[in-house]
């Protein structure tokens, strides 16, 4: 059982009436990584995460966390694992570090809930009833109470949705230390920054399915290639792509990336920003920026779920 | 495990005692904090109790203290297990609470004990408050505690094994204003302040229900020192056959 992986997804398959919310998916989390599930809302990544944390019971295929069955067996398993919620998971009435020394104290051997307040700056709201908490301050707190069990494994949903970038960084920081202590970490987020900066692996999932796994590193690769990305004021016709492949000649990939931005994938050099630009003017196409750069996990993550940024939900809190 | 960092895994539950203690003391710490609850549990109870004697007495009921004392603590009890404790897990689950719980090392065993236990320490003192407004409008019991003890302690798991089934499938909103109707027909019709005598013969029906058999059981242990076999007997009926729907029924969310 040491052997085994953190986490095991076998052909899961998951509906609710008529929708399909996860369509066969299967992953694997390695242990002592820090593992993030990127996906547009509504890929079945909470669904996923909630089926591995014992909440649901698979439909078809089958969920293994640290080698255990979460339903058959919960009770071996529950100690072993931390959960952060996206959202909510104390009492309105409750004072911040009060509820996180009553997660400790249902543990065998916790972490001194003191020194998370300290890390994760909840001193100084430390008396306040959760219902008074700022929303960072909640997900700070829901983080030390995943964390205060001393588990194995994390389970954390969007740990940075609506934090200031000091407060993420400290998040970030401290994440990292749990990975180097031996914990393994599963995080979804919205963040592609985020997941590029922690993860060492990324499953990216859409509509319910798994389209891409690896490294950040072996996703934005992409043959060493050279990205341009071209923005413009106004939506493209649906015939840019193509005629803008065409004028590039071969050796180029053209990928519209949403309405107004095209991506072109191939030698960056001056010969090709020149023919872009001469593409432009051709089509009376007015560039809004023409950045030229390596792909980031943003352009792998836009070409595989076709369009849907989740970066812009990321910021709705 | 690996590496001696801070966050070095060192997983485990802790003892079950100490899970139900402190489940039960977080509980009963919040419910005392809470207004609300506060208002249901301790003031609607001695309102009853004084306007309930004062007003037998200017309408020449054949009732008195000895008889409203009782059944005031029945309804004390019913308040607190069953409208208090229904409302609170309703919103828990609003709030996500249960569900957070609901992957802590403490099982759904160790939740109910905790509640339980919880709403035991919320009536002792609701039974030291509401004894000593009868004893100073002139109560003189005649009591077995053994009985009392038994009485309290099967109507709690009777009535919380009822509120958590309602709480735990209804919505928060919902259970709220089902806790209270419930709890408000249970108070004019139920047989817990006044007797099942009082409901000719439609108190037959009234003594098998949860409220009756819990206000004929602290009666029968407070006017005539008795253990009330029977109405103890209905009470643990319906323990278990709440605690059955429950254990079958509750969802986390």
């Amino acid at each position: 059982m040491p052997d085994s992986p953190a986490v095991l997804v076998d052909g899961l398959v998951m509906r609710y009436g008529a929708k399909v919310a996860v369509a066969g998916l299967s992953l694997t989390v390695e242990r002592h990584t820090i593992t993030a599930v990127l996906g547009p809302n509504g890929a079945g990544k909470t669904t996923t995460l909630e089926t591995c944390e014992g909440y649901r019971t698979p439909q078809q295929g089958s969920v293994r966390v640290l080698g255990l069955d979460p339903i058959s067996d919960r009770k071996a398993l529950l100690p072993r694992i931390g959960v952060m919620l996206q959202s909510g998971g104390a009492w309105s009435g409750v004072r911040a570090v009060e509820m996180l020394h009553h997660v400790a104290r249902l543990h065998a051997h916790p972490l001194d809930p003191d020194v998370l307040v300290d890390r994760l700056g909840l001193g100084d709201c430390g008396r306040t009833p959760y219902r008074r908490l700022s929303g960072g301050q909640q997900q700070r707190l829901g983080l030390a109470m995943a964390l205060v069990g001393r588990p194995e494994l994390v389970f954390v949903d969007e740990p940075t949705a609506g934090l200031d970038p000091a407060v993420r960084r400290t998040v970030w920081e401290l994440l990292e230390e749990v990975r180097a202590d031996g914990v393994t970490v599963v995080l979804t987020t919205h963040y592609m920054e985020e997941a590029e900066r922690l993860a060492d692996r990324v499953h990216i999932v859409d509509k319910g399915a798994l389209v891409a796994s690896g490294s950040p590193l072996e996703l934005t690769r992409g043959g060493a290639r050279a990205t341009i990305r071209l923005v413009v004021t106004e939506p493209f016709p649906p015939t840019a792509p193509e005629s803008l492949r065409v004028a590039l000649g071969d050796g180029t990939e053209v990928t519209q990336l949403d309405a107004v931005s095209l991506l072109v994938t191939g030698p960056a050099d001056a010969s090709t920003l020149a023919r872009v630009s001469r593409w432009c003017e051709d089509n009376s196409v007015l560039p809004e920026s023409l950045t030229l750069g390596q792909r980031n996990l943003e352009d792998v993550f836009l070409e595989l779920t076709g369009g849907s940024s989740p970066t812009v939900e990321g910021i709705v809190e | 495990m690996s590496g001696i960092g801070t966050f070095s895994p060192d997983p485990g539950a802790a003892p079950f005692v100490r899970q139900v203690t402190t489940q039960a003391s977080m509980e009963a710490r919040l419910m005392l904090r809470n207004g609300e609850q506060l208002l249901l549990a301790v003031v609607i109870p001695v309102i009853v109790l004084v306007g309930g004697v004062r007003g037998a007495d200017r309408v020449n009921l054949s009732y008195g203290v000895d008889t409203f004392t009782p059944g005031v603590l029945a309804l004390a009890v019913m308040s607190t297990s069953f409208t208090s404790l229904a409302i609170a897990t309703g919103f828990e689950r609003r709030y996500g609470v249960i569900k957070r719980l609901g992957t802590s090392p403490l099982s759904r065993t160790g939740l109910l004990l905790g509640k339980v236990l919880a709403l035991l320490a919320v009536e002792v003192l609701q039974v030291a408050v509401i004894s000593a407004v009868g004893f100073a409008l002139g109560w003189e019991p005649d009591a077995d505690l053994l009985g009392l003890l038994l009485a309290v302690v099967l109507g709690t798991a009777a009535f919380a094994s009822l509120g958590l089934l309602l709480a735990g499938s209804l919505r928060a909103e919902a259970t709220l204003a089902a806790a209270n109707l419930v709890y408000l027909l249970l108070l004019a019709g139920g047989a817990v302040v006044l007797p099942v005598s009082a409901y000719g013969s439609f108190g037959d029906v009234v003594g098998y229900l949860p409220s009756g058999a819990l206000g004929e059981a602290v009666r029968a242990a407070l006017s005539d020192a008795a253990i009330a076999g029977r109405d103890l007997l209905v009470l643990a009926g319906w323990a278990v056959v709440g605690a059955v729907a429950t254990a079958r029924t509750f969802t986390w969310e």
